[in-house]
């Protein structure tokens, strides 16, 4: 076997006394009779009497069971496969003995780039690829050096495989086996790291680690939680961001069956109860009354009137090649257009919920969290307790989309005040509807671009002027997330970077302040700059009266990974060969998190309705760990980007939010899912994100497909016929 | 006092006969396999079996549950062995997961009633059940994988 030397102290911001700390531990028992782990980890901690804790990434267990400890969330994304394939690569552990555990909050498992506890921005895998190699690294060199010492061998002539370690006519000793003796011994100053052209499991399709669990109605999401003697609370939220709480009549519901405490939190009005549904029901019997504030005559058709007339004027330059204004006026042909896209909702399946156990001088909580570090400093702050005195247990997540990296740890902080009046432990569940409009939206986003080309067709001028709010500004997070710039990097992410081949090129923001919590969404500035962008590049080809695809090409030619994912979308999707009367086909590449993106689109229009045939999905995503787990995401992504461009909304009036569920703010559902072929280019590039990449293509795809079909162009989300131009 | 049964085993409970079904499956027997997601039959998470037949028992009080057989995803088997499962295992079908006992429920009873499904009758027995990781094409696969397993073995 071929292996690289690396040394530890090169590791990515990781503290070696940290990283490597072997010990002998009692396993202990998981989190009151619950099950957080897989089926491996959970065997291994009931029947194994001792194990061998290599490091913060790994255990093993007398019994031959290895625990990886994930320092990222499953949501959905795949992390407690990926990570955990890494570090069993390196170990050579034997796969059907390999089981997952969630990272208790500590500065151990920090992500090695952000430098706190948190999964966002598709960088699990690109972060913890490094990380999690080393850990198994390190592991299997401990276990080899017990195993030498046992046959008084040297340790360079034993090899290892599928978790036992080897010496010739030594035999073999597994990995349960020298667990004891391995957890003796000093860990290793330099660590060995495979070729990846060795690689056994990672670059291989494997079946996800968490999926048994979810088919059996046994995975424990933060509303599953249960503890003893804990209540359920629901809360009477504000109607309109920004209200205050005047008074609160709950002479009816105070008499409620099961009602055990009503009380005002700085959420809103708390009804604690034995059960969710006595609490929720109580909680709609409350007659509240509320100081509306600022907000309550805010209406969204206003706002983009707003925005539109913002858009008129210069904004914070962002980017600037060349003259693009001189450029424009001396261009052969020009056109304009003005993109708008929504307020979305991240409509996470499992609605947000909390579980607190708030004791005098500790606390534990238990949540589907994206963001261990600030969600334990802010309820260790709402507790009046200090860091180390908070445990906060990760659950599996029921979707996150990033709503559960929430800057206030709203969902949490309002828990440890509900638990404080409890005196109780307590679990706070929004409904469906306190979900939806308790804001930390994707915010609405106005894209004005003016382009012009010369006379052979080519783009000479490009002007993109966006409006809209940032996410960062106000947020403990800014000076970091902002660098200094005087605009928000992740309102202009994906047209600040515009690959194509052309010399004048400005791009200007406008900060809009409005009084609507928003936040990151999947994919972020992204979910909106690639529909604004791959749109216009389509009506720039338009102008020029060339194909959309052959376009592109023509301007990507310094690009080559945007050009492989566009090739191979393209190829693959048969571009350019004729389509079924009534058919259109649209494309759209972009580049976000790491990672290369194509999308070929099929679409037919029939009485105003868009149906979406076929996406054929490229990706690149450089080095990759599960192409299985990759195609899932691509997938995901191109629904999660589709469900947006044809269905989703938020509106308000009058200051109050117009949706409420499913039925108002739509999620695509099978009947309407098209086919999909995700095609992964494979290749040895930096690795890239996947979570969010496969988003923001979809849009544009079908943006284009449309007008392909139509002869319609469409410059506002979600797709309405009737708005086409 | 209301009468059922859950998973075969009969269940006596003194609740409010308006309590949904969902809520008491959760929280009053402990089985957390069935999901809230909406609370107005918009999602299909909270999907179980009464008498046979796919409800959403997050709009279903539980006195409509009296005297009959209940069956959630806990029982649908222990052991992961219905082909639907099975077929879930091996197309790797959960992101989050959150959704997937009711997309297994809901699938169940057109497995039964169709035991060969086109897409079509996919489409019409699976359109409640809405999954935000966009786990249908996998859904759909599985479904017919399924089919075909079980008119190889049987279905449960």
């Amino acid at each position: 076997m071929i292996r690289r030397k690396i040394s530890l102290g090169s590791s990515a911001g990781m503290e070696r006394r940290n990283f490597l700390k072997a010990s002998v531990m009692a396993s202990g028992g998981l989190l009151i009779g619950f099950r957080f782990a897989g089926a491996a980890a959970l065997a291994s901690a009931e029947t194994s009497p001792t194990s061998f804790m290599a490091n913060a990434f790994v255990r093993i267990g007398t019994d031959e069971r290895v625990t990886v400890i994930v320092n990222h969330s499953e949501m959905g994304q795949g992390v407690y496969t990926s990570l955990p394939m890494l570090l069993a690569e390196e170990l050579d552990a034997d796969w059907s003995k390999v089981g997952f555990e969630p990272a208790p909050v500590d500065a151990k498992y920090n992500h090695p780039a952000f430098g706190m506890q948190i999964t966002g921005g598709s960088s699990s895998v690109w972060s913890g690829l490094e990380q999690f190699r080393q850990a198994g690294a390190a592991a299997r060199a401990m276990l080899v050096a017990a195993a030498a010492q046992q046959w008084n061998v040297d340790p360079a002539s034993c090899r290892t495989e599928s978790g036992a370690v080897f010496n010739g006519s030594n035999g073999k000793l597994t990995y349960g086996r020298l667990a004891e003796a391995a957890a003796r011994l000093t860990p290793p100053a330099q660590l060995q790291l495979k070729d990846p052209k060795t690689y056994k499991l990672v670059g291989k399709p494997i079946q996800r680690l968490d999926t048994p669990e979810k088919l059996n109605g046994k995975a424990v999401f933060g509303i599953d939680v249960k503890l003893p003697g804990m209540l359920t609370a629901v809360i009477a939220r504000p109607p309109i961001f920004g209200a205050k709480l005047k008074s609160f009549d709950d002479s009816r519901a105070r008499s409620m069956p099961g009602i055990r405490t009503i009380v005002a939190i700085p959420a809103g009005v708390a009804v604690i109860a034995e059960t969710f549904w006595q609490a929720k029901v109580a909680r709609d019997a409350l007659r509240v009354e509320w100081d509306e504030g600022s907000m309550h005559d805010f209406d969204t058709t206003k706002m983009m009137q707003d925005f539109r007339e913002r858009a008129k004027s210069p904004g914070t330059s962002v980017r600037k090649d060349g003259d693009a204004t001189a450029a424009l006026e001396t261009a052969a042909k020009k056109i304009e257009a003005v993109y708008e896209v929504p307020y979305l909702s991240h409509l996470m399946m499992e609605p947000l919920n909390c579980v607190v156990d708030l004791r005098s001088d500790s606390c534990e909580v238990w949540t589907g969290s994206q963001f261990q570090t600030v969600d334990r400093a802010n309820a260790a702050k709402a507790a009046g307790l200090p860091n180390e005195k908070v445990q906060l247990h990760t659950t599996f997540l029921g979707g996150g989309f990033g709503r559960r990296a929430n800057p206030q740890s709203d969902f949490v902080v309002e828990a440890v005040y509900v638990a404080k009046a409890a005196g109780t432990p307590v679990k706070v569940i929004w409904t469906r509807e306190d979900d939806m409009q308790g804001g930390w939206y994707r915010p609405a986003f106005l894209h004005a671009i003016e382009g012009g080309i010369d006379a052979s067709g080519n783009p000479v001028s490009w002007r993109s002027r966006l409006v809209g709010q940032s996410i960062m500004a106000g947020t403990p997070f800014a000076a970091m997330m902002m660098k200094g710039k005087a605009y928000d990097p992740a309102s202009v992410e994906g047209v600040d970077d515009l690959p194509y081949a052309i010399p004048n090129v400005t791009v200007e923001s406008h900060q809009a302040e409005v009084n609507v919590p928003v936040q990151w969404l999947r994919s972020v500035g992204h979910s909106h700059t690639a529909f604004a962008v791959e749109c216009f590049v389509d009506e720039l080809a338009g102008l020029a009266q060339k194909d959309p695809y052959q376009f592109r090409r023509g301007l990507l030619q310094k690009q080559p990974r945007h050009l492989g994912v566009l090739d191979l979308a393209a190829q693959k999707a048969g571009w350019g060969k004729p389509l079924a009367k009534g058919m259109g086909r649209g494309i759209a590449v972009h580049f976000a998190f790491g990672s290369y993106s194509a999308h070929v689109v099929e679409v037919s229009v029939a009485e105003g309705k868009v149906r979406v045939h076929r996406m054929v999905c490229a990706i690149d995503c450089g080095e990759y760990v599960n192409p299985g787990i990759i195609a899932a995401q691509t997938e995901s992504g191109a629904i999660f980007g589709a469900s947006a461009a044809l269905f989703q909304e938020l509106t308000f009036a009058k200051g109050r939010l117009q949706q409420t569920n499913f039925n108002t703010f739509p999620v695509m559902r099978i009947n309407e899912c098209p086919e999909i072929e995700t095609y992964i280019v494979g290749n040895k590039e930096k690795a890239g994100g996947i979570g969010e990449p496969g988003v923001p293509c979809a849009a544009p795809a079908i943006a284009n497909a449309i007008y392909a079909v139509t002869g319609k162009r469409i410059r506002r989300l979600p797709i309405r016929m009737t708005e086409a131009v | 006092m209301i009468a059922f049964s859950v998973n075969e085993k009969r269940v006596d409970l003194d609740a409010d006969p308006s309590t949904p079904l969902l809520w008491v499956i959760r929280e009053y027997l402990g089985l957390t396999g069935t999901k809230y997601g909406c609370g107005m039959a918009q999602c299909g998470a909270c999907t179980v079996h009464m008498n046979g037949e796919a409800v959403r028992s997050c709009v279903t009080p539980v006195s409509r549950a009296a005297g009959k057989e209940v069956t959630t995803i806990e029982g649908l088997s222990p052991d992961l062995s219905n082909p639907l499962q099975l077929a879930w295992l091996q197309e790797d079908v959960p992101q989050c997961g959150y959704c997937q006992s009711g997309q297994l429920m809901s699938a169940a009873v057109l497995l039964r009633e169709k035991p060969n499904p086109s897409d079509e009758d996919i489409d019409e027995a699976m359109t409640g059940n809405i999954c935000r990781c966009g786990t249908y094409p996998r859904i759909r696969r599985a479904i017919h994988r399924a089919a075909e397993m079980a008119a190889k073995g049987g279905l449960r």
